[in-house]
Parts: structure tokens; C-alpha cells; sequence
């Protein structure tokens, strides 16, 4: 007499953990290298390019969830959708942070300077602005606040913030601009499946919205 | 009827739903461990890489020195020296790959001899010579200089060579001769760099003769005391301390001495970034930067970046009248 087993929690409450567990490793690396002066000669320069580009692979997995689901109608994503989103912020915060208090030594003049006349810098810089109203409106509550249509048309700034990243990295390169391109090109080729998905637009489209609306 | 010795005792079977849980629990457990150790290393090797690869330790001192140092010369910094290690593993020299720790990595694939440098265009007499003909004209000084990178850091290097204006003074310039121009050595086997199209190759630098002529300008051959490393251009390169480092052509096999001013590689791909004359100045910004700090290698605080490098007393007369942010 085989009983179902009794599942205390939901089937995928491993997910989100693990995904922040996975996470910490760079973290942990890149200050594990920093502690041992393993960042080269240019540490600074390092850590301030490994974290810009984490932040980058954190927002570009965090836009893969959706058009996973369009795609390959595969839901768990959507679960660790937010907390990509989260990680995508902290680590730009962290690589803002360094820039500002380390490379700069706080010279908030010249970070100033920086911002408002090195396109570079405040193509940087505009892509965190963007990114704090998304994580400030990122709990259950503020959804419910706003309503899920305003909070959705809030949300696509995320596809923004992304090419402007894009953009901010292939402004660092001086000249082999291949690792920036392919990240533009996969954020591109994200928003191409949004683009035609909402085109298709009918009752398959509207199912997967409320789909949405419930995760 | 006797029960069967083997089989426990009701008793002490474990209850379905307990062992149905812990299967449940292991298999989430492995659930987890998978996932968040698949994420880590994915995001390791998306993010993780680059200059943190553990670079190949420096040639050793050869037992008989190749280079002699024949007068220690009188441009000498009191600023500490950056160390070996950081000269010969963090630079720029895209023949070599593009990151700052790709050049130490493959550096030791250049062949330095037999060497040849062609010389050509306005001089008395055209010819190729052999890079230890060269040497062999001239005593090696160290000259400790200050070296500002376009990207905004900087280090300070022992060199060792001999001045520049030596060397064209012996190959006797034509009057026709207004620019000298360097070229590096194309050859993709040995700079596997040149692969990739990354910069038009080969990579061509060039100076005004009059700049060529100042005794700051440098012909280098070695570094601490020792032969210059594949990495740092040798076996021959130019130095030229108060313009950004990429003025100073690596392995050099072609020196043209020219009326019209040379087509320089990184003017050529971006004009309106690098400009030919490319002097260390704090007041005219890269268009994606600014110049008025660098870091230098082992420091922590940025420091002001000073006009000509620090050099001005010896070399700003060469650019009275000029525009320098036409001519930057």
C-alpha cells in the first residue's frame, strides 16, 4: 500500500537557494584573489572589469527566463527570475562602489566630472539609475500596489538598462570589441523573442501573460 | 510456521512515508548541489577569467649578461621603480593578445635572432642591418622613465638602450627627412596576434624628426639589466616617455625615414582617439575618459597626471605655437 510521499514544501524550493549559493562563488574567488594579490598588476582594474561583467551575465540570465518560457515552455526559470534581477543590481552597485571609494579614492568631483561628461562613465552610470526603481519595486507587494500592467510596462526599462550595459562595455575596449558585441547580440536576439512573441499576440500569448502574473 | 531468518522484524521496517521523504530529501539535496555548483562554475568562467590567470614567471637572468651597462645614465627618476614582475606581465601588445596578461603568456614565441632592421627611405644609404651590428655601435645606458598608458595607468621602467638621435645620426638622414617611421615584425606565426584583425597590421608608429631627435627619445634593448622579454617589443623598441605608451613600436624590423608624416597605426584606426602626436596631457580628455589621473601599477590612489609625462622641461619648446587640442 504505496502512499504518495507528503511534500512539506513546494518541489522546487531547492531553486532559488541554490542559484544564490552557485552565485557567491565568483564573490568568493574574486576576493579570495584580492586577499592573496592574485588580480595581477592592476587589481583594481581587475576586480572593477569582473564585476561589471558579472553584473552583465546576472541582467542578461535574468532576461533569458521569459523567452525561456515563450520558447521551450519551461516555467521554473521564472522562479529565480527576480532574484537574477536582484543579483544583477547588488553586483552593479558593488562595481559602482569600487569605482567610486577605491579607483577614484572618493574623489566625488571627479566622479562627478565623470558622470555627467564621459559618455562612457554615464552610460555606466544611467543603466544603475534605471536598475533601482526595478529592484525597489521587485517584492510581491509593489506589484500589487501598482497593478501588474504598470508594473509590467515598468519592468521592460530591464531590456534598457541591458543595452545600455552592453554599450558601457563595449566603450571600455579600445579596440577588439568581440566579447562586448556577442553580449548585445544575445540581448538583441532576447528581446527579438519578446518583440515577435507580443506581435503573435493572441489567446497563447495572453495565457502565458496571466501565466506570468501568477509566478 | 518459522519466519524466514533474513527478514527483519516488522518492527523495524522503516515506515514508507519516512523513506519516501528521505529519498525526497536526498534528491533535492542532489538537486541542489548540481544547480548551484553548475551556476557557480558557468559564472566563473563567464566573469572570472582574463588578467586573474596566473601569468608564466619571468625569464631568468641569463648567466652571462647579454647586456652591459656601459653608463648609467643621467635620466634616472627618484620614484620607485615598478617591479619586473608587473613590467613583463601586465602590458598591451595586441600581436601578442588583447588582454594585459596575454603578451606575458606567448611572449617567449618571438624569435629575437637572427634579427634584421631594414632602413629605408630618406637616408644616405638604404640598407638591412643585423640587430647586433646595431649594438655593437653603441654603449647601452639605463634610462629609468616614466611610462603613461592611453588607458590611464602608468609604471616607471629601468630600460636599457641607447638614445634614438644616435642611431639616425649613423644611418645620416637626407634633408628631405621630416618623420621617422617604426614598423613591427608581421608575422603571424611568431604574433599569433595577428590573426585576428583586430588593428590594421603590421603596427607602424612614427615620430617628427626633431622629436626623433631629442635626447629623451629612446631606442630600447633591454629592461632591468636584462634582455628585453618578447613581451615588452624586444628585441628592439622605442620609447618615447612623454607621449602614451602606444607611440612606442615593438619589434621593430623597418625604421623609414619619410617627408610626409607616417600613417600611424591608432591614428589611422580611430582619429578622433589617438592622435599622431599623442603627448601626455592632463587637459585634453580621451573622448570615453578622462587623462587628468592614472594609476600607477602597485599604488591605490590615483595620482595627477603631469603635462608631457613630467617632461616638459626637456621637450615643450618642440610644440610652441601648437594647438595641442588639434594637435593632441
Amino acid at each position: 500500500m504505496a502512499t504518495a510521499p507528503r511534500r512539506h514544501s513546494a518541489p522546487l524550493a531547492w531553486l532559488v537557494p541554490a542559484v544564490l549559493t552557485g552565485s557567491a562563488a565568483p564573490f568568493v574567488l574574486l576576493s579570495f584573489r584580492a586577499a592573496t594579490g592574485r588580480l595581477g598588476a592592476n587589481p583594481i582594474a581587475t576586480a572593477l572589469n569582473q564585476l561589471g561583467l558579472l553584473a552583465l551575465v546576472f541582467l542578461v540570465a535574468c532576461l533569458a527566463c521569459t523567452p525561456a518560457k515563450i520558447l521551450f515552455g519551461v516555467a521554473w526559470p521564472i522562479r529565480i527570475r527576480k532574484t537574477l534581477g536582484l543579483l544583477a543590481f547588488s553586483t552593479a552597485c558593488l562595481h559602482f562602489l569600487l569605482y567610486v571609494v577605491v579607483d577614484q579614492g572618493l574623489r566625488l568631483g571627479t566622479v562627478l566630472n565623470d558622470v555627467v561628461k564621459r559618455p562612457f562613465i554615464a552610460v555606466g552610470f544611467t543603466a544603475l539609475v534605471l536598475l533601482v526603481p526595478l529592484a525597489a519595486t521587485s517584492t510581491r507587494e509593489a506589484l500589487t500596489r501598482l497593478g501588474f500592467k504598470r508594473w509590467k510596462r515598468l519592468h521592460r526599462l530591464v531590456y534598457a538598462v541591458a543595452v545600455l550595459a552592453g554599450i558601457h562595455f563595449r566603450m571600455r575596449v579600445k579596440a577588439d570589441a568581440r566579447e562586448p558585441f556577442v553580449w548585445l547580440a544575445i540581448i538583441a536576439a532576447l528581446l527579438l523573442v519578446r518583440v515577435v512573441d507580443g506581435f503573435r499576440g493572441g489567446a497563447s500569448a495572453r495565457r502565458k501573460r496571466s501565466a506570468l502574473a501568477e509566478s | 510456521m518459522r519466519p524466514r531468518l533474513d527478514s527483519p522484524k516488522a518492527g523495524e521496517i522503516t515506515e514508507d512515508a519516512v523513506y519516501q521523504r528521505r529519498r525526497e530529501f536526498m534528491r533535492r539535496a542532489g538537486l541542489f548541489v548540481a544547480t548551484s555548483a553548475a551556476w557557480g562554475t558557468g559564472l566563473v568562467a563567464l566573469s572570472g577569467r582574463g588578467e586573474a590567470d596566473p601569468p608564466k614567471p619571468p625569464p631568468p637572468l641569463p648567466k652571462t649578461p647579454l647586456l652591459r651597462v656601459a653608463e648609467r645614465g643621467k635620466y634616472v627618476l627618484d620614484e620607485p621603480s615598478t617591479p619586473y614582475e608587473s613590467i613583463t606581465t601586465y602590458n598591451n601588445y595586441y600581436e601578442l593578445g588583447v588582454s594585459k596578461s596575454a603578451p606575458a603568456r606567448s611572449g617567449d614565441r618571438l624569435r629575437t635572432r637572427p634579427w634584421t632592421v631594414s632602413v629605408e627611405g630618406e637616408v644616405a644609404k638604404p640598407q638591412t642591418l643585423d640587430i647586433d651590428t646595431i649594438l655593437g655601435w653603441f654603449g647601452l645606458e639605463e634610462r629609468v622613465y616614466r611610462m603613461r598608458c592611453v588607458e590611464a595607468w602608468s609604471m616607471v621602467i629601468p630600460w636599457l638602450g641607447f638614445p634614438l638621435g644616435d642611431l639616425l645620426k649613423r644611418l645620416e638622414p637626407t634633408s628631405r627627412a621630416k618623420y621617422v617611421e617604426v614598423t613591427t615584425l608581421l608575422d603571424p606565426g611568431q604574433l599569433p596576434g595577428q590573426n585576428d584583425d583586430v588593428l590594421p597590421w603590421p603596427y607602424v608608429e612614427g615620430l617628427r624628426m626633431d622629436e626623433a631627435m631629442n635626447p629623451l627619445a629612446f631606442m630600447a634593448v633591454g629592461l632591468y639589466g636584462r634582455p628585453l622579454p618578447g613581451q615588452n617589443g624586444a628585441p628592439l623598441r622605442l620609447v618615447v616617455p612623454w607621449k602614451y605608451g602606444f607611440k612606442g613600436g615593438k619589434s621593430i624590423v623597418r625604421i623609414r625615414l619619410t617627408e610626409e608624416q607616417p600613417v600611424t597605426t591608432w591614428n589611422r584606426v580611430a582619429p578622433n582617439e589617438y592622435g599622431f602626436y599623442a603627448n601626455v596631457n592632463p587637459l585634453v580628455d580621451h573622448p570615453r575618459w578622462s587623462q587628468a589621473t592614472e594609476r600607477r601599477i602597485g599604488e591605490v590612489t590615483r595620482r595627477d597626471t603631469l603635462p608631457y609625462n613630467g617632461y616638459a622641461k626637456y621637450v615643450a619648446h618642440l610644440y610652441t605655437g601648437m594647438d595641442l587640442r588639434r594637435y593632441f
